[in-house]
């Protein structure tokens, strides 16, 4: 089977939210056929390596195969959070387009046309 | 009676939301008849901060801004289709709030407004700190303001006891429609399974237009119809808390399974436990479906007893925050920024941990720590805005910063232009958890 690099963001969306200096961040699939993809590809692993600067003490996923999404909820990225950090985004809310900007392998075949 | 759904619609999802988004929804929600109520969430954490103090510079003043502007549109189309409101626009002063809605009435030629104030959230007093002393850090100085997360029994009880209108300062914002389905189907406050399944009907109103297509677009991709003018959503709540979620009539926007399923995770963290003064609610097996078009089902959704414990946050004072920009264009445009980033940080030396970003180049995405951008080699970036902040308890050394910035004018590299700067004091936060037996929650009606 021919395989094919994507960005996440061609075939997942999702949205960032915050509390303290936690960030949370869902991501859902578009077609649920690409849903074991990212369950295999968009690891804990991975999503604490795409915030390495950042620093987080912790990244837990939450699976949600009802909703072909899931949930990372991210610990210690927010430079304290919208009332302590110096970032313009204090919220981090354009982190989702972090994880989206990740890459995944996918089956050619499986790869939307370009919008 | 009881049996018929509850059309709750959103009226507005923060502080500086759109005044005239709730228009709309009332309209709506009258010509659909039936029984309906309209909530407004209008208190971020930081809100409740800042309303404290406006209140310590006038007793009148400490609640939501913008209130008259928010509920004048729609108050007379509410009272004449009793159609209650419930807000949390009451922010440091609930009865400053009520008295100026019962005003707003008066000036509008309706009778005398039924009020419900709820409190109990605030603990700034000598009594709320002497309570607070046993779970917050010790040692932390420049107190400002605490409250506590209240639920949505006093709103019900406010309900039942005839107010119009009920204004309330903190509470979790889910229960601002908990408080109404509770009030119309007459739940018990231990019913965990309808409790769990309307604070999500809440959840997803709390934020106004995130659930109807705002926070949402992404041209190509995810695009929205009319964004412009993004309608409000409306929930229907039948009697066992089941809903559906839609939204205004004759507006932009859209309602489908992907803005629901995103703004059903948003600021959610462990699936299975959503924690609110109300119950414990578990999306974990939740679905959505599409009915049709701009209506979406959430089933699946459970719920758990409620934590014995209500979630406090205490402001204290932050110190100041300063901001200062400057812009780089053309050839070498990056190069420019940088020096100019190099010229602050070695004349301001180790007196100040200072954060700089290249606007153009990389900002968002980096860390205070300035890691993410020490990965980035230079480039050729043509039109960069150079933004250095920093924050002190000692305001005199962040005003040093914004006039170094400032001074890149006439001593820094060629070219730099269009210098903004900004100063102003922070409040930080600090949360626990406290038994919630001992901040029991009260409503008291105005007439």
């Amino acid at each position: 089977m021919t395989m094919a690099r994507v960005a996440l963001h061609r075939i997942a969306h999702g949205r960032t939210g915050d509390k303290g200096d936690r960030s949370n961040i869902s991501v859902f699939v578009y077609r649920p056929e690409a849903y074991p993809l990212i369950v295999e590809q968009l690891t804990e692993a991975r999503v604490a390596e795409a915030f390495r600067e950042r620093r987080p003490t912790a990244v837990k996923r939450y699976l949600l195969p009802k909703l072909q999404g899931m949930n990372f909820v991210i610990d210690g990225v927010l430079d304290g959070g919208v009332n302590d950090s110096l970032n313009l985004d204090t919220h981090g809310k354009s982190l989702v387009f972090l994880v989206l900007a990740l890459e995944v392998e996918m089956p050619a075949g499986l790869v939307p046309k370009n919008p | 009676m009881a049996a018929e759904a509850l059309a709750i619609g959103g009226g507005a999802g923060f502080s500086s939301d759109r005044t005239d988004a709730a228009g709309p929804v009332v309209a709506t929600l009258v010509a659909r008849g039936g029984p309906a109520a309209l909530v407004f969430e209008t208190l971020a954490e930081r809100t409740l901060a800042a309303a404290q103090l406006a209140r310590r510079q006038n007793p009148e003043l400490g609640y939501e801004p913008l209130l008259e502007r928010f509920v004048g549109p729609v108050l007379r189309s509410c009272v004449e289709h009793r159609i209650p409101i419930v807000g949390n626009f009451g922010a440091a002063n609930p009865r400053g709030a009520a008295r100026r809605l019962q005003a707003l009435a008066r000036g509008l030629g309706l009778r005398a407004l039924r009020v419900g104030v709820v409190e109990g959230d605030d603990l700034s007093d000598e009594r709320g700190r002497a309570l607070l002393a046993e779970y917050l850090p010790r040692g932390r100085s420049g107190f400002v303001s605490a409250n506590v997360y209240q639920g949505a029994k006093p709103i019900a009880d406010a309900l039942r006891a005839g107010a119009q209108v009920v204004v309330t300062g903190r509470v979790a914002d889910p229960s601002l429609a908990v408080g109404p389905a509770m009030a119309h189907h007459g739940w018990a406050e231990d019913d965990w399974p309808t409790l769990g399944r309307a604070t999500m009907a809440g959840h997803l109103l709390e934020c106004g237009a995130q659930v109807t297509g705002g926070y949402f677009a992404d041209p190509g991709f995810k695009d929205v119809p009319n964004v412009a003018h993004v309608g409000f959503p409306i929930a229907e709540v039948v009697a066992d808390g089941a809903f559906t979620i839609g939204k205004a009539a004759n507006t932009g926007g859209l309602v489908d399974a992907r803005t629901v399923k995103e703004q059903l995770l948003y600021e959610v963290h462990d699936p299975a436990a959503y924690l609110t003064p109300d119950v414990v609610a578990d999306i974990s097996e939740a679905e959505v479906r599409e009915l049709g078009r701009d209506r979406v089902a959430v089933t699946g959704v459970r719920g758990h007893p409620r934590p014995a414990t209500l979630k406090v946050n205490a402001w204290f004072e932050g110190g100041s925050l300063g901001e200062a920009e400057i812009s780089y264009a053309g050839p070498n445009a990056e190069a420019r920024a940088r020096l100019a980033a190099e010229i602050v940080r070695e004349r301001i030396g180790d007196a100040l941990a200072i954060r700089f970003d290249l606007i153009g180049v990389l900002s968002v995405f980096a860390d205070d720590g300035g890691r993410m951008l020490a990965t980035r080699s230079p480039g050729d970036a043509r039109d960069v805005r150079l933004r250095a902040a920093a924050a002190h308890a000692d305001r005199a050394r962040v005003e040093r910063l914004l006039e170094e910035v400032t001074t890149l004018y006439t001593c820094g590299p060629a070219g730099g232009g269009g210098v903004r700067t900004s100063i102003r004091s922070r409040l930080s936060t600090v949360s626990c958890f406290v038994p919630r037996e001992l901040v029991p929650a009260r409503f008291e009606i105005l007439e």
